[in-house]
This record gives structure tokens, C-alpha cells and sequence, in this order.
């Protein structure tokens, strides 16, 4: 059985035939995580420094030599790799003063914080297989984003106490801009939101549980909500970025939300990150910083704040390590417009060619955690799953996020 | 998907009985059922004005060529690989409780339905609910897909 590093769900149950080095096929591997294994041909990347192809111990001294020079460096990215190197990470910004960011939106961040400080309820996807009736998809389309999220959770499984499942004990909502996927699944509950309009519908379901006429929407449907909310034994509401974004700065009203379904019934939230290990780098830096995200460890002491989130971060850095993500594809123009900065060096340590390995001075490859490097990664519910390498890397030379940060590090 | 009545307009509808069948409509259902071949309705092929109709007949015709025997057509590009039907269908959950039934993917060979390569693949035919003339209509996978990947004819 292999694990599949494609998305935050970890799938298990992967069968891969591997011959001579090559896999040749697999089952069970959704179509993300189909090109996700495909990928391990495609695209890879190599020692390179200012576009020239270099050997892979010129282009590790090369990036120690520029992060030993640089007074500010921003260290980002962190989510596709494994906690061990995630560890490693840490270790390395201590030993440079550096500031360490993900890039993942800063809302995500910021429910996150709440569900770690246990302000908001949360539950793991066993729980919500075995217990759950009701899953509200908010602002999340799980069909594109995590493909095997309903099938393998959410809504199609048996659980211990859902034996009829979707037939008859599971309803599935989903509050969203569009008619996407998931909502064609559960059509009877699909709510359109005008874009930006959560705030309203979190303020319109508060006024329907508290008996009251909604102010926005369709009336009837939303009592028909209310009513479908009261009635559940165990809700999970698995809110998106399209819900994140539209509710940033307002998260208190989501609190109290969730806070007043559970005076009437048993409701948790489940954020879903979409990178492979998310999860594992917000509890990992919480445990060693005591912050999650966007952390300045210049001077020993951890200092977290508006400047060292990674909007400002990006203009104020003087060098850049990118690792684990794509910053400049994911980031919105402005930041990764200060990131790509004439004067600031970027190093990308990265398995596959990306807009960030194409603007970088230097370019260091490594193998792909999950399928060429193990360790251990946190599925998007706090879960630990730990995997071995499928298979060896195709070029002896090739070292895990790990091993590179640990080599740098020693330099250092 | 086609229906009866858009095969049956592009039929000749002169009831003329040389397929065997009562009116050009039950032509049409047998033709969606699989039963009859265009090629069995004689003035389509032998008649010049019918020309234009029969070539968009074969047309239309042409994906449920496609079809499995129990009438299931699957289109990989459009399917997300996402195992929603490999869990809802009733025969897999019978053939492996232990892993269909909560979500997992299936190991053996018994099961119908099953994801290869990140699309669906169909096995098995003979023990999916439509095999065969006592057939149930059975559309737990069709219902559950998010893409319309798969669909019966």
C-alpha cells in the first residue's frame, strides 16, 4: 500500500505496480493524484545557478553563501514536504534570524489558530465517516480541490453509525458563487452566494436558528436550512477558501456561529488546506514558536505581527528561500512582485520546474516527498500518517528536502 | 444522452413494418435498447430522400456503439477519479464490506467498478444489477458522479 502526497487527504489505499524503477500502474489513485504520480517523470528539475546548469554541491554552496550574507532572510513555502524537514526548516531560521511564512491565504491561517486554541470544535474524518449526517461544504468544491474527500468521508462511506449512508442518513449542503461539482451532488441544498456574500448568509443562518426572518435569501429556504440544522445529530461544515477569503477579518461572526449550533446540536469544523502537509507545519511551529504561521525569529525571541506576515515580509526581506510550494504561481501579484525584487536573491529547492525555479538565481533539486522521500505529514484533520519511500530516486545525487536543509545548515 | 424520440425523428415514420416492428417508435426504443441495428430499417438505406437523416442517425449513433453490455458508457475524459461510484455501488459494497463499503479502495476482482490510472474502470459486467433481460434499473453510480462521467444509455 502506498500514500498519496497529491492533496491533504493522504490517501492509504494506493496499489502502484513498480518495474524496473518505473510505475507502471496504479489503482485506486484519484486523477490528482494520478498526475501527482505521473509527475515524478515530468518536469524535474537541476542544480542550476542564474539559469546554468551546475553540479548539486556548487548550487548548495551558492545558496549557503547567499543566505550567510544576507541580514533579513524570508524563508516560505513549507507545505508540501514532510514534517521532518519541516523541523529542519525551523532549526535552520533560528540558526539565520530569519522569517518563516507558508503561502497559503492568511485566512486559513487564522481559523486555524482558533481551531489549535480549541475556540472552535473540530473532529478528525474518521469521526466524521463513523458519526457525521450532516457535511456542509462552505465555500469548498471537494470534487476538484480533494477528489476522494466525499467518497472516502465525507458523504458516501458507511460509517458505525451511518450504515445507510447518503441513501438515508447523510445530507450533504453546500454554500457556494457557483454551481460547482459538489454542489450538483446535493442539489436540494445548494446555497448561491453573491460573491463576497458569507458574511450575510453566516448572519441570515444566526437569525434563522435564533428564530427570527433572515434578511437575505430566499425566506423559505433558509427556515428549510435552519430547520435541516436544528434537526442534526452531528454536523461537519468543511469551509473553503472561497468562504475564508469572504469572511477575513470577520472570523468572530463564524465563532459565534458555530457556537450557537452547538448549543443546539453537535457541529465541528474542519478546515481544508490543500497542500499535502499544511496542517503539519501551523502545529509543528506552534509547538517550537508558539505561533503558527508568518514568525520572525531575528534576535532568538519569536516575534509574530502584521510585518511579519508574508505580504510585508516579501518587500522588507533581503534574500528568499523557497521551499515546498510555488510562491510566485500561488501569491497575488503584488507579493510575489517583491519577491522577484532585482536585488534579492531567490533560491528554490523544489522537484519540478515552476515559475519560482524559473525566476530563481538558484535552483536546488530534491526528490519528491512520498514517493521517492518518507517521513511523516499531518492529513488536513491533525492526523499523523507516516510512509516510507515507493521508490528510489532516479539519480543517486537526488536528497530529500531534508537532507538539503540539513546540508545547508551544517555550512552554515 | 439521445432519447427515443430524437432517433425516432430522424426514422422515415411511415410504420411501413419491414423491421419486424410494429411503428417506426418501437424501431427507435429497440435502436436505444440495443436490440435493433440501423441497418435494419430498409427504406433508410435503400431510399435517396432519406439520405440526410440516415447519416445523422449514425451520427447519433456512433457513441452508444461505445456502450458495455449493461448499457454503460464511460467517458475518461471527463471523469475526476474521485470513487464516488466505486463506493455507492451496491454490488461493490457487497462484494467488499470491509473496504468499499467505508470509503476504501477495492482489492479484489470481484467489484464492477474500480479506479485505475485516476479514471474509472468497469469489470465484471455480468454481476452489475442491468446484466441481463431481468434487469433493475440500478443508477447508484450515475447519480453519485460529479463530472457525468459515466451514464447508461
Amino acid at each position: 500500500m502506498a500514500i498519496c502526497t497529491g492533496c491533504s487527504l493522504l490517501c492509504e489505499d494506493i496499489e502502484a505496480t513498480i518495474k524496473d524503477g518505473n510505475i507502471t500502474a496504479v489503482k485506486n489513485l484519484c486523477r490528482k493524484g494520478n498526475g501527482h504520480y505521473q509527475a515524478l517523470k515530468t518536469d524535474r528539475t537541476k542544480p542550476m545557478i542564474d539559469g546554468k546548469e551546475v553540479a548539486l554541491d556548487a548550487a548548495v554552496s551558492k545558496a549557503v553563501e547567499i543566505l550567510k550574507n544576507s541580514k533579513n532572510p524570508l524563508l516560505c513555502g513549507w507545505s508540501n514536504m514532510t514534517m521532518e524537514a519541516q523541523a529542519a526548516g525551523i532549526l535552520l531560521a533560528r540558526k539565520l534570524g530569519a522569517t518563516i511564512c507558508d503561502t497559503s491565504p492568511t485566512c486559513q491561517e487564522d481559523l486555524m489558530e482558533r481551531i489549535m486554541d480549541g475556540k472552535i470544535p473540530t473532529c478528525t474524518l474518521d469521526d466524521v465517516r463513523n458519526f457525521a449526517d450532516t457535511s456542509v461544504f462552505w465555500g469548498s468544491d471537494p470534487s476538484n480541490s480533494h477528489p476522494r474527500h466525499l467518497s472516502r468521508f465525507s458523504y458516501y462511506p458507511r460509517g458505525e453509525k451511518r450504515q445507510k449512508s447518503y441513501e438515508e442518513e447523510r445530507i450533504c449542503v453546500t454554500v457556494d458563487v457557483r454551481k460547482s461539482a459538489t454542489a450538483t451532488l446535493c442539489s436540494n441544498y445548494y446555497f448561491r452566494q453573491p460573491p463576497g456574500g458569507d458574511a450575510e448568509f453566516a448572519e441570515a443562518v444566526l437569525a434563522v436558528l435564533d428564530g427570527k426572518i433572515p434578511k437575505v435569501g430566499d425566506k423559505k429556504r433558509m427556515i428549510e436550512l435552519g430547520t435541516l440544522l436544528r434537526k442534526t445529530e452531528y454536523g461537519v461544515i468543511f469551509p473553503g477558501p472561497g468562504m475564508l477569503l469572504a469572511l477575513q477579518g470577520k472570523m468572530d461572526l463564524f465563532e459565534k456561529l458555530v457556537a450557537k449550533l452547538n448549543e443546539i446540536t453537535k457541529f465541528k469544523v474542519l478546515p481544508m488546506p490543500e497542500h499535502c502537509n499544511t496542517r503539519g507545519y501551523y502545529q509543528l511551529m506552534r509547538e517550537q514558536t508558539g505561533f503558527i504561521n508568518g514568525v520572525s525569529l531575528r534576535g532568538g525571541a519569536p516575534a509574530h505581527g502584521p510585518e511579519q506576515r508574508l505580504a510585508a515580509a516579501a518587500k522588507s526581506c533581503d534574500a528568499v528561500l523557497a521551499v515546498g510550494s510555488d510562491p510566485l504561481a500561488e501569491l497575488p501579484l503584488a507579493t510575489a512582485r517583491a519577491l522577484t525584487r532585482a536585488n534579492v536573491p531567490l533560491i528554490a529547492i523544489d522537484p519540478h520546474r515552476s515559475l519560482t525555479t524559473d525566476a530563481a538565481k538558484v535552483v536546488i533539486p530534491s526528490a519528491m516527498s512520498g514517493l521517492e522521500a518518507g517521513g511523516t505529514a499531518l492529513r488536513m484533520d491533525g492526523v499523523k500518517i507516516a510512509f516510507e519511500p515507493l521508490i528510489k530516486p532516479g539519480k543517486p545525487d537526488l536528497l530529500s528536502d531534508e537532507q538539503i536543509l540539513a546540508r545547508i545548515m551544517e555550512a552554515i | 444522452m439521445v432519447s427515443a424520440m430524437e432517433l425516432y425523428m430522424l426514422l422515415p415514420k411511415t410504420n411501413c413494418k419491414k423491421c419486424g416492428l410494429p411503428t417506426c417508435m418501437a424501431f427507435a426504443v429497440g435502436l436505444l435498447g440495443r436490440e435493433k441495428k440501423v441497418d435494419e430499417c430498409l427504406p433508410l438505406i435503400e431510399e435517396k430522400k432519406y439520405e440526410a437523416k440516415l447519416k445523422k442517425l449514425r451520427e447519433v449513433m456512433a457513441p452508444l456503439e461505445n456502450a458495455s453490455e449493461t448499457g454503460l458508457i464511460i467517458h475518461p475524459e471527463k471523469c475526476f477519479g474521485c470513487g464516488n461510484c466505486v463506493v455507492a455501488c451496491p454490488v461493490n459494497v457487497a462484494a467488499e464490506p470491509t473496504r468499499c463499503a467505508v470509503g476504501l479502495g477495492p482489492q479484489g476482482e470481484k467489484v464492477i467498478l474500480r479506479v485505475e490510472d485516476g479514471v474509472v474502470k468497469c469489470n465484471n459486467l455480468k454481476e452489475c444489477r442491468r446484466f441481463g433481460p431481468n434487469k433493475i434499473l440500478c443508477n447508484a453510480c450515475t447519480a453519485t458522479c460529479p463530472s457525468k462521467a459515466i451514464e447508461f444509455v
